[in-house]
């Protein structure tokens, strides 16, 4: 059985060595993804293109206006003169967002009264139409608050009583709220997730498909040791994918690694498990590789979206939440995050380190009942 | 050494085999013969344990493929038509990953592969990847790594397809010397020059075997006589003596046309006129010797020999 084992491993590296791509594949798409997803990935908008239409001309407006100016978030691209030239500023795309200040502003900021502020959203990109505009609301909050003083002595013969309440967040675990941190641990989770069900599934279907499969099964191996030869090097390299990005993400991106190493190492050996058993279930329903691969686009992007790394599961639809529970990113993601960032062990990760192996478990019996069918 | 009783398997709708019955003894060499779809493939497949038959029972080398399939393969070898060799491996990685499957001792290895390498012509290529050989050398290297670990009993799937005429006599060389160390071999083919070559073939047609005995006998079974005719138009003359009396059969053979007729004596002066009466006057109308391909289209009939 060992002897059986071990020559298909070696046979396995000794392919994986001859295959003069292999080390780039494994490595350089890796790194770039990580690249693109650490620097990409962000939800902060910055310069965003804005009209401004005083038709107010006053001091107050003039600061109004200075306060978004001040802030990197917004950049004015035009002065408008008029209404006419807001809506074409928009209509063509020049300006995404409008703050038109109508004549009266100062005055009524002067009497005490409430002073409209009219904003013109883009919302072709909700995205950041919604971002954009709680960066308004702030802005317009600051200014208030420096307004006050002033309307205070204007007003100071209505003695109301100034009763607020102030919200300090204090974010935990990331203080400044680096949304890179929160990226990063995922992108790690992600792209190993994507790498080695591929590579599992496409050198089981490779075998059957050039017929060294059939040749194998006609040898006294059993079906087991064959499989355990197959995955057996996607975990390895499954293992230093996740060192590799993770070190890259340590060093590069500055993330903080504040917890576990070995609580990190059983999350990923049961993710990779899960993963592998994914591949090879897969393959048991591939006869050709393009069957591999159009079953691999099928399964791998819904597996990303359901994860939780972009989209909160939170947020989704019960029905669609449910199916998250059977995807095994979702709790490496909240395993891999929760070692990074919060430093938490095995008393709080246990449930989803039970679901992974939970569902690495099911998956590989399943697929290993599936190969002995396809054998045939 | 080989024995399959009422062997059948059915694939959704299709009876692929229906209930085949043969045994083989040790030293043939036994060819399946049939077209393409007759069951050949299905048969090997079922005898080399990776198909499991509906019905029926397989015997190799004594013991029972269903019951014991793990202990059966340590004593036969099957060499599908696309033998699986790796062919991002050399040809002696190739040798030494089939023999280690195997658990072949390395001193055993080492022989075995020197002799067969030898044999094969494939020493100066031991380097080279299985990718980079040609269609015959790919062949013989399957059938080294087929006979690695020593089987008793090999079973070979249409091994010459597309193997150019050298490679195929240095592939037949082979099988004899196997032959006489002992080993039985079971092979399927489609080239008529082969099945003569074997010891016994069985006739396949849509999933039974209709004649199975040895090639002499087989012609001998052949009803009516052979006459050849060389012609410059085969087609012409076939479409003429179609049909004719007495005639029973006409086969395109190249340039000639092999026509089977109830009574040779007979018939060969009525075609000789019959082909002057068209304006082929000084044809030669020749007695000839069956082949297999002749034996094997007058027993299984013209459409389903095809």
């Amino acid at each position: 059985m060992y002897e059986r084992i071990a020559v298909m491993l070696m046979k396995e590296f000794l392919q994986l060595k001859r295959d003069r791509w292999a080390k780039f594949r494994l490595v350089v798409p890796l790194l770039i993804q990580m690249l693109v997803f650490g620097y990409a990935a962000t939800f902060t908008v910055h310069h965003v293109a804005t009209t401004v239409l005083d038709l107010d001309r006053s001091q107050a407006s003039r600061a109004l206006v200075s306060h978004f100016v001040a802030s990197s978030r917004f950049q004015v691209v035009d002065w408008a003169q008029n209404q006419a030239q807001v809506t074409r500023d928009i209509n063509e795309g020049r300006a995404v967002i409008a703050i038109v200040i109508h004549a009266g502003f100062a005055k009524d900021l002067e009497n005490g009264q409430q002073a409209p502020l009219q904003v013109i959203v883009d919302g072709t990109n909700s995205n950041t139409a919604l971002i954009a505009l709680s960066y308004i609301s702030q802005i317009v909050g600051l200014f208030s608050q420096d307004q006050a003083p002033a309307m205070l002595r204007t007003a100071a013969s209505a003695a109301v009583p100034a009763v607020s309440i102030s919200l300090e967040p204090r974010p935990w675990f990331n203080d400044d709220l680096n949304e890179r941190w929160f990226f990063i641990p995922g992108v790690i989770g992600t792209i190993t997730l994507l790498q080695v069900v591929s590579l599992t599934a496409f050198a089981v279907v490779r075998e059957r498909e050039v017929g060294t499969l059939e040749q194998i099964m006609v040898s006294p191996i059993r079906p087991v040791e064959f499989i355990l030869g197959k995955t057996v090097p996607f975990f390895l390299i499954g293992l230093g994918d996740v060192a590799l990005v993770s070190a890259f993400g340590i060093l590069w991106f500055r993330v903080p690694f504040i917890g576990s190493p070995l609580v990190m190492f059983a999350g990923t050996v049961l993710f990779l498990l899960a993963a592998v058993s994914l591949g090879l279930l897969l393959s048991t329903f591939s006869r050709t590789q393009q069957q591999a691969f159009a079953l691999n686009f099928f399964f791998v992007n819904p597996l990303f979206i359901l994860s939780g790394f972009a989209f909160p599961i939170a947020a989704m639809p019960a029905w669609l939440q449910g199916v998250t529970v059977v995807n095994p990113l979702r709790y490496f993601l909240v395993v891999i995050r929760a070692v990074f960032l919060k430093g938490v062990g095995f008393p709080a990760l246990w449930p989803d380190l039970g679901a992974m192996a939970l569902l690495a478990s099911v998956m590989l019996a399943a697929s290993i009942l599936r190969f002995h069918k396809s054998l045939d | 050494m080989v024995e399959a009783r009422s062997l059948a398997k059915t694939f959704g709708s299709v009876a692929a085999v229906r209930s085949a019955t043969f045994a083989v003894s040790r030293g043939e060499i036994f060819g399946l013969v049939g077209p393409d779809g007759a069951g050949k493939t299905t048969i090997m497949r079922m005898l080399a344990g990776v198909l499991r038959p509906d019905q029926g029972e397989i015997l190799v080398d004594g013991v029972e493929v269903l019951r014991e399939p793990e202990r059966a393969k340590r004593h036969l070898s099957y060499m599908p038509q696309r033998f699986g060799l790796y062919e991002d491996l050399t040809v002696g990685e190739n040798i030494f990953f089939y023999g280690e499957l195997f658990g072949v001792t390395k001193a055993e290895r080492l022989e075995r592969t020197s002799r067969l390498l030898d044999a094969a012509g494939l020493v100066p290529f031991q380097r080279r990847l299985a990718g980079q050989l040609s269609g015959g050398m790919k062949q013989k290297l399957g059938l080294i790594c087929a006979l690695v670990h020593t089987p008793a009993v090999l079973l070979l799937d249409e091994p010459t397809t597309g193997v150019d005429p050298v490679s195929r006599r240095e592939f037949w060389s082979i099988l004899y010397d196997l032959r006489e160390t002992g080993v039985t071999i079971l092979l399927s083919t489609a080239y008529m020059d082969e099945a003569e070559r074997c010891s016994r073939l069985a006739l396949l047609s849509a999933g039974e075997i209709r004649y199975c005995d040895t090639p002499a006998r087989l012609k001998e079974q052949m009803p009516g006589a052979l006459v050849s005719i060389p012609s410059g138009e085969p087609r012409r003359l076939r479409a003429l003596l179609s049909g004719q009396p007495g005639v029973l059969g006409v086969l395109l053979m190249g340039d000639r046309v092999h026509v089977r007729v109830d009574d040779r004596d007979r018939r060969t002066p009525e075609l000789v006129r019959l082909l002057a009466a068209q304006g082929l006057a000084g044809a030669l109308v020749e007695p000839a010797e069956p082949g297999i391909e002749d034996v094997f289209v007058a027993l299984l009939g013209e459409r389903e020999a095809a």
